[in-house]
Formats: structure tokens, sequence, C-alpha cells
């Protein structure tokens, strides 16, 4: 029996309402917001595609072997190496002549930390590569450690909570803007929250002759410690309270900023999950990080302009409008 | 035609003779002149290539790994500590099966911090899966270059060409350079059955339970093993079109029949044929040369040993707190010959043509025990001897 797949492409297309790159059957968690930000990712950038892949749970989830739920050219090579894989396809094909577009996925460690190094080379390089972060805010597939991209005062195995420490003593890393000091073509963050959003920047990104970057929202139930089905809520608060904006950067400008009309506190996103939950004691400590906390969103909404002054009535309530023009940065 | 050619610049000429689509380039000493001078090659348009300079050794394994993985034949270089940075990116491409060629321009490994030649670099990565061929002259090594893409691409195995840092990379030479026509003829155009390809989608570098991951090590180790015939052939057909044999899996020089027996690999020795003229005093050994190490060519090593009493097992890398690497499983092939097992011109140490008789004296102590032969322990304070 042979084990090779044929697809025919146009026959898939003509199939499925949409084009489906990562196939359902894979073994994802319950309301595994990475799970759903790569399909969508995929349902956008179509079948002219080639993923290279860095470990973590995206990678084992869907390929235990003999399965694999991709539909496109996938390749898993290593943790923190995903970029450079990338950047080597992508030279490849340029030499051959194809067009097919090239796409990095990776997690916050494959891309906040230790694939931090080879994202950077392959952005500075200029290889026509669209890398995604799907950003689930630790380290998921080895139990819940503490990344450069947990919260500051996040609760994890390795940032435990207890009689001398909050969680998490350090700041979640500012990625996007640190990715835009590369000056690439276009990057921008989304969340699931917002598919249509998100598929509109996928589109954007893939269309870009260049380096491209999205940095994904993930919710992660088992990680944060939310109910399954409250993912995309989870997701939405993270926006709706400014911990997470949406924007848009070219050139590394900021071009775009979804705004928030009436911003919630930053406590409706935390009290959803546990691994916030220490700071909602009874306790001094946890009153001022979450007065931390909310400063930080705070700092967000006035720095990316995301309360809008515009007369676009649309915004995160309004859902999927990409705002163009932060009020800082206009 | 011969000309006079520096090493590497040998080298990039034959990497761009096998017309690699894409070139991944990250300077270290003393490989840095080998990707120097593909990149001129490239800026004067004689190569069409994609050349990627990255960021770190570690990105050059992988950006080579990607580029064969979607169907271009490709090409890295390294040494010492870029060996050991790229090492994970090494064992994973031999686990992909992606048909890769590098070179190693050996060196030794800090601390202390040196940059002058040993092989503990190649040799700490001898696990990884490779093929590794361990080149005695310059010559050599351009024909090993060419012979290692046909290689790679049959086998499916990755082969790391080992070439012992400034003694062959900075040393000008006559040297051979082969025809475009004559590559061309030899190697056919680059062909990786799973190759990337958006018209057939497959997985590759999936999770490997323990229900199968035993068999996925044996099929690697099998085509490892399997590998000796498509290296004995490649050498033999590269030879017919060149008329230049650098021998396949090993030579035997000096005197064939003699009963003790000297074996190096790499340059060393072409240093010790030329010692055995120099003191013809002293007996002719059989001098065997290890081309290939990995596979371990463990039949042919059983041929070229036969009628042999003792056999001095010379390298230039130990593993600190055993002893001698290619030693211990040259000791372990052979079981009838009394194997003497030294280490020497570690860190760039001169390898003289006095190191002939010294090996020959050293054998006749009848201590087999490894050691470093050419170590000065008046350098060392007492307790340190």
């Amino acid at each position: 029996m042979s084990t090779e797949t044929h697809v025919d492409i146009e026959q898939l297309r003509r199939r499925q309402p949409r084009f489906q790159g990562l196939e359902s059957g894979h073994r994802a968690c319950l309301g595994c917001g990475e799970a759903l930000a790569a399909r969508l990712v995929l349902e956008s950038a179509g079948p002219n595609v080639m993923i290279a892949n860095a470990t973590g749970c995206l990678e084992v989830f869907s390929t235990a072997w003999p399965e694999s739920a991709w539909r496109v050219p996938w390749v898993h090579s290593l943790f923190e190496n995903a970029a450079a894989v990338a950047a080597g396809m992508e030279a490849a094909l340029k030499h051959q002549g194809q067009s097919a577009k090239v796409l990095a996925f990776a997690g916050d460690g494959g891309t906040f930390d230790i694939g931090f190094q080879a994202v950077s080379g392959m952005l500075e390089r200029g290889h026509n590569v669209l890398f995604v972060c799907f950003d689930n805010e630790a380290y998921m597939n080895t139990g819940i450690q503490r990344s450069g991209s947990t919260p500051h005062a996040a609760v994890t195995t390795t940032s435990p909570a207890g009689r001398e420490r909050m969680g998490k003593r350090h700041l979640k890393k500012d990625i996007v803007s640190i990715i835009a000091a590369h000056h690439v073509p276009y990057a921008a963050t989304a969340t699931v929250a917002y598919p249509s959003d998100l598929r509109k920047k996928v589109r954007r990104a893939i269309d870009v002759d260049g380096p491209s970057f999205l940095h994904v929202h993930s919710p992660c139930p088992l990680g944060w410690g939310h109910d399954s089905e409250k993912s995309i809520a989870v997701s939405r608060l993270a926006v709706e309270t400014g911990l997470f904006p949406i924007i848009e950067l070219e050139r590394g400008e900021l071009t775009g900023a979804m705004p928030i009309r009436h911003p919630k506190p930053v406590t409706e996103y935390l009290k959803l999950q546990n691994r916030f939950r220490h700071l909602f004691a009874d306790d001094p400590r946890a009153r001022e990080e979450l007065e931390h906390l909310q400063a930080l969103a705070d700092y967000n909404i006035e720095v990316y302009g995301l309360l809008g002054d515009g007369p676009d009535p649309l915004d995160t309530s309004g859902i999927d409008k990409v705002y163009r023009g932060g009020a800082k940065w206009a | 035609m011969v000309e006079a050619l520096e090493g590497s610049q040998a080298l990039a000429r034959a990497v761009v003779l096998c017309r690699p689509g894409v070139v991944a380039a990250y300077p270290i000493t003393p490989q840095t002149h080998i990707v120097e001078n593909i990149s001129k090659l490239v800026a004067d348009g004689v190569a069409k290539l994609e050349l990627v300079s990255v960021e770190s050794e570690f990105s050059a394994a992988s950006v080579a790994m990607g580029a064969a993985a979607a169907g271009s034949r490709a090409y890295t270089a390294s040494a010492s500590q870029g060996i050991l940075l790229m090492a994970e990116v090494l064992f994973n491409i031999a686990g992909l099966r992606i048909p890769l060629v590098m070179h190693c321009a050996n060196r030794a490994i800090g601390a202390p911090l040196n940059i002058w030649n040993d092989q503990s670099d190649s040799m700490a990565v001898r696990d990884a899966g490779w093929i590794q061929i361990y080149c005695a002259d310059n010559q050599e090594a351009i024909d090993s270059t060419v012979q290692a893409y046909r290689i790679a691409e049959r086998t499916e195995l990755p082969v790391m060409v080992c070439v012992d840092g400034f003694t062959l990379t900075h040393t000008l030479e006559p040297l051979e350079m082969p025809s475009q026509e004559q590559v061309d003829g030899y190697l056919p155009s680059y062909r990786y059955a799973r190759s990337l390809n958006v018209r057939h989608p497959i997985s590759q570098g999936t999770l490997v339970g323990p229900d199968v991951f035993p068999e996925a090590r044996h099929s690697h180790h099998q085509a490892l093993l399997n590998s000796i015939a498509e290296i004995e052939s490649a050498n033999a057909d590269w030879a017919a079109v060149s008329g230049r044999d650098g021998g396949g899996l090993l030579t035997v020089e000096g005197d064939p029949d003699a009963e003790i027996g000297i074996l190096a690999i790499g340059s060393t020795i072409g240093t010790l044929a030329e010692a055995m003229d120099e003191y013809p005093d002293r007996p002719r050994v059989r001098l065997i040369k290890l081309r290939v190490y990995r596979p371990f060519p463990i039949n042919a090593l059983r041929e070229a040993c036969r009628g042999l009493r003792k056999l001095a097992v010379i390298e230039r890398a130990f593993s600190a707190g055993m002893g001698g690497i290619v030693g211990t499983e040259v000791r372990a092939s052979v079981p009838g010959v009394e194997v003497y097992n030294y280490a020497i011109g570690l860190g760039g140490r001169d390898i003289p043509l006095g190191i002939y008789p010294r090996i020959l004296d050293a054998m006749e102590t009848g201590d087999t025990g490894f050691r470093i032969l050419d170590v000065d322990l008046s350098k060392l304070p007492e307790e340190d001897r």
C-alpha cells in the first residue's frame, strides 16, 4: 500500500467551501487556540504553500506517525530553526523558479526565546516567508513552563505563586515591536477571536514579496486554566482590555490598530483564568499586581491609540474591522 | 588542467561544479575561505545559486536542510565550534535522510580556544548518522566533494567531507580541477524522492513513538552499512571519469606485506608516507589510509590488516577519560592484531617527519595504552603529568 497522498487541489477546492490545510482528526485539546488559529491561517493561505513547523504542540498533535492532519507540504525539523528551514525552502523555490509561499509556524517558545535568532536572521535577509507565531504564552507542550511571552504575574510550573512570588516576575516580551524594528514589509497581531481580521491579515502577509510576521494570540485552556468553550471569549477579552492590542505595522511604522471603544478592566480577562487566580486573593501584593497589569493595558491603549477618535463605528464590539491609523502614531 | 590553487579555493570551485541550488554560508576559521570563494563566484556570475549568508552555523545547517527538502541541491561548510553549534541539526538532517553535502575544515574545539587543526570537531559528531570521508590531500578533497553528492543523493544520507584545517584548506598546491563536462556527466541533476511539492503534499519529520522508533533507527543504520557499496562505486566511476583514484574506503600504502602497520586518517598520511622515505634505516610499515570513517569499513579494514602483528592507530582527536576514538574502534575490529593508539598534532601542533621513528619506538615498548605521543610533560606542573 502506498503511503503517498495525491491531492487534486482543484477538486479539493470544489469540494470544500474553504480550503482545509489542517484537517480535523488531529489530537489537539478541546478548545485549543493554536489548532484553531493554524486552521484559520491555512484557510486563507490556500494550497499553494509549504510549511516549516517548529517543535511544539502543533507539530505533536498534528503528526503522530503514521497519521498527519496536513494537506499541504509540511516539514518539522527542530524547535529553534523553523525560520531558517523556511529560509532554505524559500531559497530553493526561488532557485527553481517556483511560486509557492513558504510559511514558518512556531509557538512563542520557538519565536520569542529559542528560535529568536533564526527569526531575526530570516527577517534581516528578506526571505519571502510568512512567519506565524501561535502565542499561547508558555511552553505548553512540555507542561506549562514560563517563556519570554508569559505575561507578568501569570502562574506557570516554573513561575509558580508562593509566599515569596506572585507568578512570573518579568514582563511579556514586546515581540511585535522587535520584529517591526527589522523594518519588514508587514507585521501584524491577530487573535482567534476575530477570524475575519486574521484571514485578511494572512492574505495581506501572503501577498507581500518579502518577510512578513503574524503574531496570533492563541488561548490554551489547559495552560491558562479556563473552560474549553471560553477560548474565544478569553481571547476577545485580551483585546478588549488592551492587554493584547491588534495592530499592523508596515516597514516598522504603525499603520493600523483595532480600536476599543469601551475598554474593559483587565480583571474581566484575568478572572476567567486559573493562571491569574492568585491575583484575586485578599493580599496587598495581589492588588498591586492587578494594578500593574491594568497599567500595562492602559499603556497599550495610549501608545497604540486604541480608544480611537474617528467616526468609524466599528471597533472590537463591532468586530473584524482593522481601524487604520493609531492616534499616537498617525 | 593543473592549476596552483589554495585548498579552500579549489573546494569552492568543486562545490560550484556540482551545481548546488542553495549554499548557506557562515564564517569560521579555517573554513571561511571556502564560503568566501563561493561568494565571489556568485558575485562574478560564475555560480548561479542562491547564496544565503546566515546568522549562525545552526541556521547554516538548517537553511541547507530546508533547501534540500524543498528540492534543491544544497551545501554548507563549517568547523570546530560551528560543527558543535549545528550538531543538533546534523543529527536531524541524517534522521530525516536528507541528501546534503558539507565540508568540515577540521579544527580543534575550545577551551582552551584554539583555531588550528585537529579532528575533535568531526569526531564529536561521528554518531550523527552522516557518512564521513576524511581527505589526505586537496586533490582527494576535490574529487571526494564531487563523489559526495552522488553518494548522498543515491543513498539519501548526508555526507561530511573532512579536510584538515590550514594543512589542507590554506595550502597552495598544484591541483587538477575537473571540467564541468566531467562533473555533469558523472553527477545527474538533483533528485530527492521526498521533496516537498504542493502538488503532492507530504509530512516530514513527524512524531514517532516507541512502536516504530527502533525500526526507524535500524533502517538508518542499515542504510549507512549499505552505503559502502555506493561509496566504492562512486570512487571507481569517478576514477574512470577523472583518471584519479583517491581510494574507496581505505587504501594500503608503504610495504603491503609488513607485519607492522600504521593507520591514520586525513592529511597525516602524507607526512607518514614521506617519512618512510626520509628514514631508510627504519623498517617500512604497512600504511593504512582510512578514508571512510562512517560507515566504519570493518571488512575492508580486516582485509587490510591481514597478516599484521602490530598496528599503531594515529589520530588527531581523543575521548578524554577514555583514549583514542578511531583506535578504540579499530582495536575492536581486528582482534588478532596488537593495537597501539596515539593522538598527535592536537590543536595544530606540527607533525614533523620525525614522528615516524617516534611511533615505531613507542610501539617497541609493548605498552598499548593510549597516549598523546607528542605531549611535552615538562610544560605541565608535576601533579598534571
